[in-house]
């Protein structure tokens, strides 16, 4: 009997899926062991074509990280979506947007002309900027269409599940996979990741006071991080109430708070949100100027509370004030 | 989730009823055409119009749809839940159907009467109709819990409303705790001489409801004692009162006061609190003769024995009964009681914060009270009206609303100092003879015999001056004023500025609130109205009760209020405290927060924001638990659980989406 097929795939990532991938460690060889890789740029020498080859619905499973911005991106996703049994969005950026979903805060015109034009870095007289066609001796030169704004995956195709993480915890990663070998899924559309918040599963969580009234906002470079000590009672600003565990811990563990990036349990409609209003009452204040101060304590909420899933929330992106946002920027 | 995946039985079947409220709803918006729309959405089996859907025919008629087209969710599109939701729920229990299967639009307060436009207005209860159609379909069969309620009473305040309520529930056979913070009960009462408009003496009446209070069975009376910690909810309430050290042992004291007169300090030397400091005690005293209960105390503060650790202690020896006790430690009593009235009572405002009218810079400047303890027989002065240097006054004037109807201070009338000052001049004037000035902004004499009261003032020859005073001064300007008092005042009536030489000033002060009533209202959870007098659930309709079941106001902690109003009002909470726990239970409606133990992280968020403290911890499980008794269902931990672990009855996310989707979907 042949080995179930799975294919790899990444779209707007940084390559940290994959590391997690590897970081299997041994356990990987098991994997390879079960499965039959058809299709792992990353690491394999494979093409485009070996996809299309491969017969509709051929592939088991087909893991995809990254969000969505170019047109190629799309593309993938939609062939790998056709040739998959089964998808799976892996890793913060697939499933919510992830770090590169920040760039929903700038348009696509901005984006250009601050990497082709203004960055400190550039020099470009001519103002040249990537084209999607041109017409050279050799014939006609494309590139990807770069979209207006980033979408998550399941944004562009149809999703079956999402290992959650950025990247995914190993141990996320090697439940999904006996869960796809075994046939022992969840129903489809499932975060496979525990529904509950970090707190349930974190070391400090008996540290944590009933009554916790903030009077200051910290940053963790600002303080001598106790290491015992639940962060938010430190005045840190932990997401961990918000977000789902699954990880262990792994940040706290560092002594860092956690940043959200599991995303938020299957009950909230936008994480960022739920996390904001959790913190506000929290706080310690009923003067304005008092509230003013310490939430001058967070420079930048939206880089906070959705930090992985701004275009996965309810706020997807900014529209208009590109003008204000820049001017803000340069002051 | 579909509807028809919940109820494979065919699934919802609603009756949409929309009201006409007479000409309330109808005269606004188009009835007829809501309920055609009605019919048109899904599940909508039957919808009907009626001239007021809260009579018995209109109730009849949702049974009748009930059995007949066998409705299994019921909308009514007519006033505010507030008034008839419980009429419509029982129509449904009437009719064999779950109670919670029932959505209320308000199509009168939030549309008819509010909006001017009978197109908008009908467009707006179409909009909620269908908001309500797809919200009702994810109801739930809910449950009603009956707690059993426990059959004592804590009264706090020994004021005559805290005596009367007492009194009320211990004659109809209840258990009550009265606490008072003072070593007596009595409160502001049994500081007074005679009692407005009839001049009964104060002390007549109220002494004897005091000893009714130390003799009664049903009464367990501790006074020199504070409410401490409050737990629990309507029924079931537990309170902790700290009992402070009085030095005499109370059961053993029988009030003989031997040790008073035995005292090393042969005279009485300390400012007397009773007598507002215009008297003097000793350091073991008694507040005033018919003190309840009749107990010693020692004040450690003065005390040699205290101070110093030496001291013949001729107190000891002088009680033949043993009663002083030095040791004497601070108790920590812990009772269960079914409710609490609070009758915490008032201060007089502080009149020193009035600098132009001299009090506590010129000495014959008073206060009312002051002078209540000058005119009492039990006072300091036996009951002669004499100034501090002994002079009797010839000519006294007294200010009105020092301190209420004032942008300054308070804006609310203080109610009771009208008649008072009346009755203060009718005393000092029977008393000395003395030519009485008011200087007043607006009389307010309302209540029986009030008037007559203020008209037989008149004929006994006390001066009114209308206008409010501008200052009290001893600068004199012409030689009849010299060594006098000056009153400056614009006599509105007259249309001049007028001075008034008077021996004596008295400051008719105003009420206000307890100095502590911010924390009590914190221990009791219960509000405050803006100017800090403990707020009733309803002016009209509740005017006794709290926003906290089973927590009830009395007297002037509510509000200003003379002695018959501060009765009644102990009356009414009183009845309604014995209401409560005679039933033996109260049903909880089930619109209660709750939370999903095992998506619980322990996060502890919800915890600090309950305004009911209705969370707690379980250590073992490590999660937050909800105590439905105490939840008023105000949604907040809901909405702030950042894992969405908790949630609530009757507004599931299912139910408001759905409620929100059916708006917008119209739209």
């Amino acid at each position: 009997m042949s080995k179930p097929k799975v294919a790899f795939y990444w779209c707007a990532s940084c390559g940290g899926c994959e590391e997690a991938v590897v970081d299997l460690a041994e356990e990987i060889l098991q994997v390879v062991e079960a499965v039959e890789i058809a299709f792992w740029p990353v690491a394999l020498d494979f093409k485009r074509e070996d996809v299309e080859r491969l017969a509709d619905g051929e592939l088991a499973a087909a893991f995809i990280n990254g969000a969505i911005r170019t047109s190629e991106q799309a593309e993938m996703a939609h062939l790998l979506r056709s040739k998959a049994q089964v998808l799976i969005a892996f890793g913060s950026c697939s499933h919510m947007g992830g770090v590169p979903g920040l760039a929903n805060l700038f348009d696509r015109e901005e984006i250009l002309r601050y990497v082709y034009e203004e960055a400190p870095s550039v020099v470009n007289p001519q103002r040249v900027r990537p084209e999607e066609r041109i017409e050279v001796d050799e014939g006609m030169l494309t590139l990807p269409a770069f979209w207006e704004g980033v979408q998550t995956l399941d944004q562009t195709v149809e999703v079956d599940y999402y290992l959650p993480g950025c990247p995914p915890p190993v141990g996320l990663i090697r439940s999904a996979l006996q869960a796809l070998l075994t046939g022992n899924l969840p129903p489809k559309g499932s975060v496979l990741a525990p529904d509950v918040a970090l707190c349930a599963e974190c070391p400090r969580k008996p540290t944590k006071p009933e009554r916790l009234a903030l009077k200051e906002l910290k940053r963790p470079h600002q303080v001598l991080i106790d290491p015992e000590t639940c962060l938010l009672a430190q005045g840190l600003l932990c997401l961990g109430p918000a977000t789902r565990s699954g990880c262990g811990a792994a940040c706290i563990a560092g002594n860092m708070p956690c940043t959200g990036c599991l995303g938020p349990t299957s009950r909230v409609l936008d994480g960022g949100a739920k996390a904001l209003s959790a913190l506000a009452s929290l706080l310690d204040a009923t003067e304005e100027a008092e509230i003013e101060r310490i939430l001058a304590g967070i420079p930048d909420p939206v880089g906070l509370f959705y930090r992985y899933s701004l275009p996965a929330s309810l706020l997807h992106r900014r529209v208009g004030n590109g003008e204000r946002l820049r001017e803000g920027r340069s002051s | 989730m579909r509807a028809h995946e919940i109820y494979p039985n065919g699934g919802p079947r609603i009756g949409v009823y929309v009201c006409h409220c007479g000409l309330n709803i109808a005269g606004k918006v188009d009835v007829h055409e809501v309920v055609e729309f009605a019919k048109t959405l899904p599940f909508v089996v039957v919808a009907r119009e009626y001239k007021f859907m809260c009579s018995d025919p209109g109730q009849e008629m949702i049974r009748e749809d009930i059995r007949e087209h066998r409705l299994n969710r019921v909308i009514v599109a007519s006033c505010s839940p507030l008034l008839h939701e419980a009429t419509f729920r029982r129509v449904l229990e009437q009719a064999g159907q779950n109670p919670f299967f029932f959505q209320m639009v308000n199509i009168r307060e939030h549309v008819s009467w509010v909006t001017e436009d009978p197109r908008e207005a009908t467009e707006k209860a179409k909009a909620l109709v269908a908001a309500a159609v797809r919200r009702v379909i994810f109801h739930e069969p809910l449950q009603r819990r009956r707690v059993p309620v426990k059959d004592h009473v804590l009264v706090v305040g020994g004021g005559i409303a805290g005596i009367h309520a007492a009194l009320t529930l211990a004659d109809a056979g209840k258990h009550v705790y009265l606490v008072e913070r003072e070593p007596t009960i009595g409160g502001h009462m049994a500081m007074f001489d005679k009692t407005f408009p009839t001049l009964d003496c104060a002390a007549c009446i109220l002494t004897p409801k005091m000893s009714a209070v130390a003799a009664h069975p049903n009464i367990t009376l501790w006074t020199y004692s504070e409410v401490i910690q409050v737990e629990g909810f309507v029924g079931n309430f537990r309170v902790r009162v700290r009992r402070k050290p009085r030095y005499v042992i109370e059961e053993l004291c029988v009030g003989c006061l031997q040790c008073i007169d035995a005292c090393v300090y042969k005279d009485a030397r300390f400012p007397d609190e009773f007598n507002l400091g215009l008297g003097k005690r000793k350091p073991i005293y008694i507040p005033f003769p018919q003190a309840t209960p009749r107990v010693v105390l020692i004040d450690p503060e003065t005390c040699i024995w205290f101070k110093t650790g030496k001291c013949k202690r001729t107190c000891l020896e002088a009680c033949e009964r043993k009663a002083i006790d030095f040791e004497q430690q601070e108790r920590i009593e812990e009772i269960e009681v079914g409710a609490i009235i609070l009758a915490t009572g008032f201060k007089t405002f502080d009149a020193r914060r009035i600098p132009e009218y001299g009090y506590g810079k010129y000495p014959n400047v008073y206060t009312a009270l002051e002078v209540e303890r000058l005119v009492n027989a039990a006072g300091p002065t036996g009951g002669e009206v004499r100034l501090r240097d002994g002079r009797v006054p010839k000519r006294v004037g007294i200010i009105h609303c020092v301190g209420s109807r004032d942008e300054r201070f308070n804006r609310y009338c203080s109610r009771v100092c009208c008649m008072y000052s009346l009755k203060l001049a009718h005393l000092i004037k029977e008393r000395t003879g003395a030519e009485v000035y008011n200087f007043y902004i607006d009389m307010r004499t309302p209540g029986k015999g009030y008037e007559e009261f203020y008209d037989r003032l008149l004929q006994e020859g006390v001066h009114f001056i209308r206008g409010r005073v501008a200052e009290v001064t001893d600068w004199a300007i012409t030689p009849e004023e010299e060594g006098k008092l000056i009153i400056r005042v614009e006599d509105t009536l007259i249309g001049v500025v007028r001075r008034i030489p008077v021996d004596m000033v008295v400051l008719a002060v105003g009420l206000e609130p307890q100095p502590d009533a911010e924390e009590v209202r914190r221990m009791f959870n219960i509000s405050c109205s803006k100017e800090g007098f403990f707020l009733e659930r309803h002016p009209k309709l509740a005017p006794v009760s709290t926003f906290t079941d089973g927590i009830f106001l009395a007297g002037a902690c509510q509000g200003p209020k003379d002695i018959p109003d501060s009765v009644a009002q102990a009356g009414a909470a009183a009845a309604e405290a014995l209401a409560l726990i005679d039933k033996g239970y109260v049903e909880l409606e089930p619109n209660t927060a709750y939370i999903v133990e095992e998506l619980c992280s322990g996060c502890k968020t919800c915890i600090s924001l309950c305004p009911y403290n209705a969370i707690s911890f379980d250590e073992v499980r490590a999660i937050a638990v909800i105590n439905e008794a105490l939840c008023k269902g105000c949604g907040t931990c809901v909405a702030a659980c950042p894992s969405g672990a908790a949630r609530q009855h009757l507004f599931e996310d299912a139910q408001i989406f759905q409620e929100i989707e059916g708006v917008l979907a119209y739209v």
